[in-house]
C-alpha cells in the first residue's frame, strides 16, 4: 500500500510547490487585463523626435494627417475650419488636446467660443466622453485650452450601430461663436493628440475593411451593364484569405486566463486524487 | 463718388488640376497628381495708396508679400496673374469697372517675369471684383479639378452688379471646383462683410491682415494649402427618384440640392459586401440657425435599411453624417431572406441595388427660389462585408477559474474513489 500512496503523495507536494508559481504568475496577468483598459489617461505627451507638422486641412477631403504624439503647430486665422485626421485602431483610446493662443497685436472685441469635434471615417460625430470640448475664451484671454477624450475605438460593431471602429478618424478645430468684427483675426494653433492602446480584443469580431475613406473622384457606371461593377477588388481578395488556423483566435488576455484554468483544474484535479488515499 | 477706395487688389489664383475629368469606368487606379496652377489677380486701385500698414503703404506691402509668396512656389506651380483698376484714370465709371487685365497666363512659373510685372504696378482705378472672379474663373479654364482663388482687397466692390458674392456662387456652381480665399488689408466692416460672403460662397477662407508680417504669414498659409494635391469630387447629378438614378462606383462625388429637395442614387453591393456611403452639406450663403442632413439606404421597393442623420446648429462649414449596410452573409442560403434588389445579374454573385437617398434641412435667410443648390460631397465606399463574431473558444474570469479548479478537483476525487473501488476489488479476487 505504501508504494501506492507514494505518487499522490508526489502530486500534493506538487500542488503544494505549484500553487504559489500559479498565483505569481496568473494574478499580475489577470489583473493587467482587468486592470489596463480602466487606467487613467495621462495628458498626451510629444513622442521624442517627432517631427513638428505646421499645416492643417480646409476639408474632410483635405485633411492633414497626423500621428499619435506627433506635435502640431501653426499659424491660422479666427474663422477657420481646420482639419487633421489620424488613425485609430481596436482598443484605442485617442485624446485630443489644443491650445489656441490669441498674439498680443490683435484687439478682440468680445467672448469666443472654440470647439473641437471628431468625426470618423464615415464623417458620423463622434463623442467625447471627457475634456472641454466647446470652451469659451473671454475678450481678454491670452489662450484657450480644448480638449476631447474619444470612445475606446471597438474591433467590431453592427453595420447600423455609431460605435467608433477601426480606421481613420477626422479632428475639426473651429470658432463656433464670436462676434462677427473677429474673424479673421490671427491666432497660434497647438494641437497634440495622444493615444493609449488598450490591448485588442480579437474574439470580439473583427472589421475586414478599416473605416478609410475612398479619396479618388468616383465614376459613374453604365446604368445597362451594373454586372461590370465589381464593386471593390478588396471584396474578391478577402473570400480568399483564409488560412488552416484561421480558427485559432488571436492571443489575448482569454488564453492567459484559460491556460491558467487548465493548470488549475490540473493540479485541483491531483489534489482530489490524492485527498481519497491520504486518509490510510 | 467715383474716387472712392482705389483698392489695390491681389487675387492670387492657384490652379490645382489634378485629374482629368470623370473616367467612364469604375477604374482603381490612383489618380496622378498634376502640377498646381496659380494665378494672381491683382486689384490696384487708389485706397491702396493709404500707409496705414505699420507706416508702409498697402500697395507696398501688398507687392513684397506677392513677392514673396512667388519665391515660395514649388517649382512644378502653374502660375497666371491678373489685376483690377490698374489702368484707366479717367472718370467714366462704366470703363472704369471694365478695368481687370490678365497680366500673365496661366502656365509655368516664370519668377523673374511675375516679380517684374508686380512691380510696375500702381494705385489707380476702381474695384470691379466681381468681373475680376468672373474673368479669373475664365482663365483657370473649366477642365479639370480643383481652382482656387485667393483675393487681396482693402476696399469693396465699386462696381456692382454684378454683386461679387452672387458671382461667387455661380461659378462655384458651374461643374469644377472653385475655391476663393480672401485676404482683406486693413479692412473696414463692409469690406470684411463682403469678402466672409465671396469666401462662404465657395467654401473658402477669409483672413485680415494688420500688418505686414501677417498678410505674409497668411499667404504663406494660403500657398501651403494649395500645395496639397487633392482630386477634385467627380461631379454628379442624382435622381428625383430611385429608378433611374445614377448607378455609382466607389470614390467621391459632388453635387447640389436645394433646402428640401431630395437627390437620389444607386449602388450596386454584391453579396457579402459591405456598402459605406458618407454625405457633408456645406452651406454656401447665410442660413437660419438650426439645420440638419439626413442620408438614407433604401431597397428598391422603398423599405428603409439604415439610415445616418446629424443636425446641428450655429456656424459651421459642413454637416455630415454616414452609413454602412451590409448585403446578407456569405454562406447564408439565397432562398430566404432575400433584400428586394434591382435584378440579379450574374449566377456566382448576385448584385444588390441600394437607393441612397439625400436630404437636408437647412434655411437659407434669404428665401429665395434657392438657386444654385447648396453643395454637398457623397463619398461612396463597397469593401469586403465583416462577420458578426462567433461565440469565443476562450473564456476569461474568476468564474471561469472556479468552474474548471472545481470540474478538476470532482474529477479527481472520483478518479481517486474508482481507483480505490478497483484497487479493492482486484485485490479481493
Amino acid at each position: 500500500m505504501r508504494t501506492r500512496i507514494r505518487p499522490a503523495a508526489a502530486a500534493v507536494a506538487a500542488f503544494r510547490l505549484a500553487w504559489p508559481v500559479c498565483r505569481a504568475l496568473a494574478v499580475p496577468a489577470i489583473l493587467l487585463g482587468v486592470l489596463y483598459p480602466a487606467a487613467a489617461l495621462a495628458a498626451p505627451t510629444p513622442s521624442p523626435g517627432a517631427a513638428a507638422l505646421d499645416r492643417a486641412g480646409t476639408s474632410f477631403l483635405t485633411a492633414v494627417p497626423v500621428t499619435a504624439g506627433q506635435p502640431v503647430r501653426l499659424d491660422a486665422s479666427t474663422g477657420d475650419y481646420l482639419y487633421w485626421s489620424f488613425p485609430g485602431a481596436a482598443g484605442d483610446v485617442t485624446e485630443i488636446a489644443a491650445t489656441l493662443r490669441f498674439p498680443a497685436g490683435a484687439k478682440r472685441s468680445g467672448a469666443s467660443t472654440w470647439s473641437i469635434e471628431v468625426f470618423d471615417g464615415l464623417r458620423r460625430r463622434q463623442a467625447c466622453t471627457a475634456g472641454a470640448q466647446t470652451p469659451t475664451a473671454a475678450r481678454d484671454a491670452t489662450e484657450v485650452r480644448l480638449g476631447c477624450v474619444l470612445r475606446r475605438v471597438r474591433s467590431w460593431a453592427e453595420p447600423w450601430s455609431g460605435d467608433p471602429l477601426p480606421g481613420t478618424y477626422y479632428a475639426k478645430l473651429s470658432v463656433v461663436e464670436l462676434p462677427e468684427a473677429d474673424l479673421g483675426l490671427p491666432v497660434e494653433v497647438d494641437l497634440l493628440i495622444g493615444t493609449t492602446d488598450g490591448g485588442s480584443n480579437a474574439d470580439d469580431g473583427e472589421l475586414r475593411a478599416p473605416l478609410a475613406p475612398p479619396a479618388r473622384p468616383g465614376a459613374v457606371l453604365a446604368a445597362t451593364d451594373g454586372s461590370g461593377a465589381s464593386p471593390s477588388p478588396a471584396a474578391a481578395d478577402a473570400d480568399a484569405d483564409g488560412g488552416i488556423f484561421d480558427w485559432v483566435p488571436a492571443f489575448s488576455t482569454r488564453w492567459i486566463w484559460t491556460t491558467v484554468g487548465g493548470v488549475l483544474a490540473a493540479v485541483a484535479g491531483v489534489f482530489g486524487f490524492s485527498l481519497t488515499w491520504r486518509r490510510r | 463718388m467715383i474716387q472712392r477706395s482705389l483698392s489695390v487688389l491681389i487675387g492670387l489664383t492657384t490652379v490645382l488640376c489634378p485629374l482629368a475629368a470623370v473616367p467612364a469606368l469604375a477604374d482603381e487606379t490612383e489618380p496622378v497628381a498634376e502640377p498646381s496652377r496659380v494665378e494672381l489677380v491683382l486689384d490696384v486701385s487708389g485706397s491702396m495708396r493709404a500707409a496705414d500698414i505699420g507706416g508702409r503703404s498697402r500697395i507696398s506691402v501688398a507687392q513684397q508679400a506677392f513677392n514673396e509668396v512667388v519665391d515660395a512656389l514649388p517649382d512644378d506651380t502653374q502660375l497666371g496673374i491678373r489685376v483690377l483698376g490698374a489702368t484707366y484714370k479717367g472718370k467714366d465709371k462704366a470703363i472704369a469697372c471694365r478695368d481687370t487685365q490678365q497680366l500673365v497666363p496661366v502656365g509655368p512659373v516664370d519668377r523673374a517675369a511675375a516679380k517684374d510685372a508686380i512691380a510696375t504696378l500702381r494705385p489707380t482705378g476702381h474695384t470691379p471684383i466681381g468681373l475680376a472672379l468672373r474673368g479669373a474663373a475664365q482663365d483657370l479654364g473649366t477642365e479639370g479639378g480643383n481652382r482656387r482663388i485667393v483675393l487681396i482687397t482693402d476696399g469693396e466692390d465699386t462696381c456692382a452688379p454684378p454683386d461679387p458674392c452672387d458671382v461667387a456662387r455661380e461659378l462655384a456652381a458651374q461643374g469644377t471646383r472653385l475655391v476663393v480665399d480672401t485676404l482683406g488689408l486693413a479692412p473696414d466692416e463692409k469690406v470684411r462683410r463682403q469678402l466672409l460672403c465671396i469666401a462662404a460662397a465657395t467654401g473658402g477662407t477669409y483672413a485680415a491682415a494688420q500688418s505686414p508680417e501677417q498678410l505674409t504669414n497668411r499667404i504663406r498659409q494660403l500657398v501651403r494649402r494649395a500645395e496639397a494635391n487633392t482630386p477634385a469630387p467627380a461631379p454628379v447629378a442624382g435622381g428625383r427618384e430611385c429608378a433611374g438614378a445614377p448607378l455609382l462606383g466607389p470614390g467621391v462625388y459632388t453635387d447640389r440640392e436645394k433646402p428640401a429637395e431630395h437627390r437620389w442614387y444607386r449602388v450596386p453591393v454584391a453579396d457579402g459586401q459591405e456598402l459605406r456611403a458618407a454625405v457633408s452639406v456645406a452651406p454656401d450663403r447665410p442660413i437660419h440657425r438650426d439645420y440638419g442632413v439626413l442620408l438614407r439606404a433604401t431597397a428598391a421597393d422603398g423599405r428603409e435599411l439604415v439610415r445616418g442623420t446629424d443636425a446641428g446648429s450655429g456656424r459651421t462649414d459642413v454637416l455630415s453624417t454616414g452609413l454602412r449596410w451590409s448585403a446578407g452573409e456569405p454562406e447564408s442560403s439565397d432562398g430566404d431572406a432575400e433584400p428586394s434588389r434591382g435584378a440579379a445579374r450574374g449566377d456566382e454573385s448576385r448584385l444588390t441595388e441600394v437607393c441612397l437617398v439625400v436630404s437636408n434641412s437647412f434655411a437659407p435667410v434669404d428665401r429665395q427660389d434657392g438657386q444654385p443648390g447648396i453643395p454637398f460631397e457623397l463619398v461612396v465606399d463597397v469593401v469586403a462585408g465583416s462577420e458578426p463574431p462567433a461565440a469565443p473558444g476562450l473564456g476569461r474570469g474568476w468564474l471561469l477559474l472556479l468552474v474548471l479548479g472545481g470540474a478538476g478537483l470532482l474529477t479527481g476525487v472520483l478518479a481517486g474513489w474508482l481507483t480505490r473501488w478497483w484497487i479493492a476489488t482486484w485485490r479481493t479476487n
